[in-house]
């Protein structure tokens, strides 16, 4: 059994402009120890999917569908119970640590508040446990960093904060909205390994948000595509990158400058157009307009999940490896 | 409305029909907005709406409570109490539009050079407005007014006057904003001058700061001409005005006690229409701020 | 042999920090004694990771700022301390393109406008002549000339790109400081603006100074590159040599940092981790600003503590370092195997 699953998840906002389908009918799961990586560009619903699991979402998001953790129910739970999970067996690290961390208290206290309120643990054992933790993440001289205030640390050291925070409960499951985003690229990589290593030494399962392919590389077992609110391939990890099916992951793939190296100032894939802000979900594949295979039945029919490789799931009618042509416009 | 007619709308159109849908989707703001309005219109048109000449004593009927020739009943002169009221509007939107416009007028640009070049400006400019800004509002106006002395005219200016230093400092607080924002780098390195930075790209986009301004100060400066002329530092008698009627009203409090109740009301609701309209206008033009 | 288009020599861009207690004469230093040179049509890459001032040096390159010390010559003249109206003349020869989309463009000016504003300004063109050549831009740039009417909040991040690329490209200047320009985009995006710069830079010719923290962009890119750290640069050497052969400890741990999307490769890498903070510029290190954190620091005591190293052609083949450890004939240590991408793809591939 899974340990955190999605079941047709969808959201839906009401906006000033009228509403948004922010995911539409959505599953994943996440195994003990995995690292599931779910990528997107901007708007694809990505971290609301991740989001609507412990119901951090606005009061103007609807969300139906189902969510289980260890086989609970977390949509349909009561507060109190949710609460008990949020922080302790589900925990976050977010994009941004400035504005993730309190900036009128030092880091020992944000860590102890943290233990004090879900282990109830004593002043003491929390401060103990802290040090604990700041060392596990790999923040040089502890005791020094325990009464810092969040801006006196650099970026990096303020994630590691965040993610010491996470782990202060030993949660089952980390959910990451693209935590090396707002870093520097030297920073981003000793954050990965600390992820990685948390996974090896602690079993933490991860979900990891993000919308950068290198990262997805470096540290994920499996891979979920999400475009416009839904989501259109998943495979493990190796697999993905070298036998994409999706005609979005390809084109993808092919927009990387790393792709284009090695044989000259190639032209890099373009993928023309926006991704769509839509009210409803389509009856069409969300993907058509801006897609070099689209027929007239991948604009009046959605495609299907289905199975094209071993452990390969792809929602496309026209499902393959084949680039895009040369020059292609929609 | 499907995307492909909503393309069809020209910009500024739909930015428009964004912002009124956001704005009726606050009824409070809605609300402010209404009784606004009305107060507008009743200060345009008190020669229309007014029933009666609001200077017109009919003694024979001095004190009447409120009937069907008379609305709101009479003043101890005899007048129509109702008629006074619509144009007691007059004063205090004429005061109240035209003090806050003009306080614009001369703190819009201090704030806008104090803001931009910084340099000894600056400096000068906020350490005199943080010292007039010592000063409470009220006490400032009445303290000018009696200076100038009492007329309509003065009192605009005396309101006016009060209100420049919270005004700079709200239209310097934005230029120093907008002077990092990346157009006004582009512009620089366009050439541009300063006045052409200033009046094509800093101006223009803080109109929608300077109208929540607005709707805060114009109740502000209702209030303070209802103060000056209750202390007879305003509009001078026979001219109607809220402040003079409550003023006049004092003696009467126990025999006539709606002498007090309606221009009071009438202050009330003009600031407190204006202050809901604001809010919500504020919401409406914050992107940020969700339904 | 034409001249340079830009040739910045010893630039320094020091800010004071003013009125703190105890601490007052603190100073950020910025730009530290930068020097390079941009050639016509040549496209240099400025590479660097926060607080390595690459952007303050093309904010002062495009006088934006006014340099504390050095000099910065735009086709040959001195333009480190003119004034703005002795400025406004020479505007049209360099131009500057932003990261942010959204902050790029005046929300209250059309489209249409502000990419005609430096025509406008630089009274090259006004009226119809004006029109015409602002749908010619929009053209140029892959937008729909219909657009000259909308607003920016109308369009994506990735069509204000292109805005903004119509407007710095207006006047035809000869140099172009693109700064992060395709950062804020998402990756299908940056692809088609990247493919329109170097459709455009062809077309046009201009000398484009591209600073950005993005290696896999610099390699695709960039004919030179120039790496900074701490408001020095480093190394400086052609694409080929600094992704095959990186010098510096910084670069070579940069590369490394960069990430494959291949998982098979980028998990063989050896990672080179840096470790300890980012020193304060307002407190560099005395000597070597990157010794606190440089792998190899052990071995480049005491000069590395006392001297700032400088920046020298150890080979004679146009690639700068500025380590202790490089001498002529002996390379920087390499710290791991297998360090650059490209590298990787050419041999396993």
């Amino acid at each position: 059994m899974a340990l955190l699953e999605l079941n047709d998840v969808s959201v839906r906002f009401q906006t000033d402009d009228g509403p948004v389908q922010a995911v539409d009918r959505v599953s994943w799961s996440l195994d003990s120890g995995e690292v599931l990586a779910v990528v997107g560009e901007s708007g694809c619903g990505k971290s609301v999917s991740a989001m609507s699991v412990v119901r951090l979402l606005p009061p103007s998001a609807k969300v139906s569908g189902e969510a289980r953790f260890d086989g609970r129910d977390l949509l349909g739970a009561r507060d109190s119970e949710l609460r008990a999970v949020r922080g302790r067996e589900i925990s976050f690290i977010f994009q941004e640590p400035m504005t993730s961390l309190n900036p009128a208290l030092t880091v020992g206290r944000q860590i102890g508040e943290v233990l004090r309120r879900h282990l109830g643990m004593s002043g003491a054992q929390a401060r103990d446990r802290t040090l604990e933790l700041l060392d596990l993440v790999g923040i040089p001289a502890p005791q020094r960093r325990v009464g810092e205030y969040p801006h006196q640390l650099s970026g990096g050291m303020r994630q590691r904060v965040m993610i010491a925070m996470a782990l202060a409960c030993d949660p089952k499951v980390l959910i990451a909205d693209e935590p090396t985003t707002a870093l520097d690229v030297t920073i981003q990589a000793g954050i990965l390994d600390l992820l990685r290593d948390v996974r090896e030494r602690l079993g933490t399962a991860i979900v990891l948000i993000t919308h950068d392919l290198g990262v997805v590389a470096d540290i994920a077992d499996r891979v979920v595509v999400m475009y416009a609110g839904r989501k259109v391939e998943e495979a493990p990890v190796h697999e993905l990158f070298a036998h994409p099916q999706h005609p979005y992951t390809v084109g993808l793939l092919a927009a990387l400058p790393q792709a284009s190296n090695g044989s000259g100032r190639r032209r890099l894939q373009e993928i023309p157009g926006i991704v769509p802000s839509l009210p409803e979900p389509p009856r069409a594949c969300t993907f058509a307009p801006r897609c070099p295979r689209a027929d007239d039945r991948s604009r009046s029919e959605e495609p299907p999940l289905g199975e094209v490789r071993p452990d390969h799931l792809v929602a496309c009618f026209h499902p393959g490896e084949e680039p895009w042509p040369e020059g292609w416009r929609s | 409305m499907s995307v492909q007619e909503a393309a069809v709308l020209s910009p500024r159109a739909r930015m428009r029909r964004r912002m009124r849908r956001r704005l009726l989707r606050r009824p409070l703001a809605v609300a402010g907005l209404v009784v606004a309005l009305m107060f507008v219109l009743m200060a345009i048109f008190a020669p229309v709406i007014a029933p009666y000449d609001p200077g017109h004593s009919d003694f024979s009927a001095a004190l009447a409570p409120p009937s069907s020739e008379h609305l709101f009943g009479t003043d101890e002169l005899g007048r129509d109490v109702f008629s006074r009221t619509v144009w007691g509007a007059r004063a205090s939107m004429q005061v109240g539009v035209f003090s806050t416009l003009l306080a614009m007028a001369v703190a819009v640009p201090i704030g806008l050079v104090a803001g931009y070049y910084r340099g000894w400006v600056d400096p000068v400019v906020s350490r005199i407005t943080d010292v007039m800004l010592a000063f409470p509002f009220l006490i400032v106006a009445v303290g000018l007014a009696a200076i100038l002395g009492p007329s309509l005219t003065n009192a605009t200016i005396a309101l006016a006057f009060a209100a420049v230093p919270a005004l700079i400092r709200v239209t310097r607080g934005e230029t120093l904003a907008l002077r990092e924002e990346d157009y006004v780098r582009a512009a620089i390195a366009n050439g541009a001058s300063d006045t052409t930075i200033l009046g094509r790209h800093v101006l223009p986009n803080m109109t929608g700061t300077l109208i929540v301004q607005m709707t805060v100060w114009i109740p502000t400066a209702i209030i303070g001409e209802s103060l000056l002329s209750f202390l007879g530092l305003g509009v001078q008698p026979p001219t109607p005005s809220w402040g003079v009627m409550l003023s006049a009203a004092q003696p009467f409090i126990d025999q006539a006690p709606r002498l007090v109740i309606f221009p009071g009301l009438a202050i009330f609701l003009a600031t407190l229409s204006f202050n809901l309209l604001g809010d919500g206008m504020r919401d409406v033009l914050d992107p940020r701020t969700q339904n | 042999m034409s001249d340079p288009t830009l040739e910045v020599t010893d630039l320094r861009m020091h800010f004071p920090l003013s009125g703190r207690l105890g601490r007052a004469g603190a100073v950020v230093h910025a730009v530290d004694g930068v020097s390079f040179t941009v050639a016509p049509g040549e496209v240099l890459g400025l590479v660097g990771e926060s607080g390595s001032g690459k952007s303050t040096v093309g904010n002062c390159i495009m006088r934006l700022l006014e340099p504390t010390a050095g000099t910065i010559r735009l086709k040959g003249k001195d333009i480190t301390h003119l004034s703005r109206s002795q400025l406004r003349p020479l505007r049209r020869e360099m131009h500057m393109v932003f990261q942010d989309p959204y902050s790029s463009l005046n929300p209250r000016m059309t489209n249409g406008a502000a990419v005609g504003e430096p025509l406008r300004l630089h009274g090259i063109a006004q009226g119809k002549d004006l029109e015409r050549r602002v749908a010619e831009l929009f053209d140029q740039v892959g937008l729909n000339p219909d657009l000259r009417h909308r607003y920016p909040h109308e369009l994506s991040g990735g069509q204000r790109q292109r805005i903004g690329l119509a407007r710095s490209l207006s006047v035809r200047p000869s140099l172009l400081i693109a700064d992060e320009p395709v950062s804020a985009l998402d990756v299908s995006v940056q692809a088609a603006i990247l493919n329109l710069l170097t459709d455009l830079q062809h077309d046009l010719g201009f000398a484009c100074l591209f600073i950005t923290h993005d290696l896999s962009i610099v390699e695709y890119f960039c004919d030179r590159v120039i790496v900074m750290y701490l408001g020095r640069i480093v190394e400086t050497g052609t694409r080929e040599q600094i992704f095959a052969s990186p010098q510096h400890p910084y670069t070579q741990a940069l590369l490394s940092a960069a990430m494959t999307p291949d998982p098979d490769v980028q998990r063989g890498r050896q990672r080179i981790t840096l470790e300890g903070d980012l020193p304060s510029p307002i407190d560099l290190p005395a000597g070597c600003a990157f010794r606190t954190r440089c792998p190899l620091a052990h071995e480049s005591l005491p000069k590395s503590e006392e001297e700032v190293p400088e920046l020298r052609d150890v080979d004679g083949d146009g690639h700068l370092v500025a380590c202790h450890l490089a001498r002529h004939g002996r390379r920087v240590p390499r710290l791991g195997e297998r360090v650059a991408p490209s590298t990787d793809r050419v041999a396993g591939r």
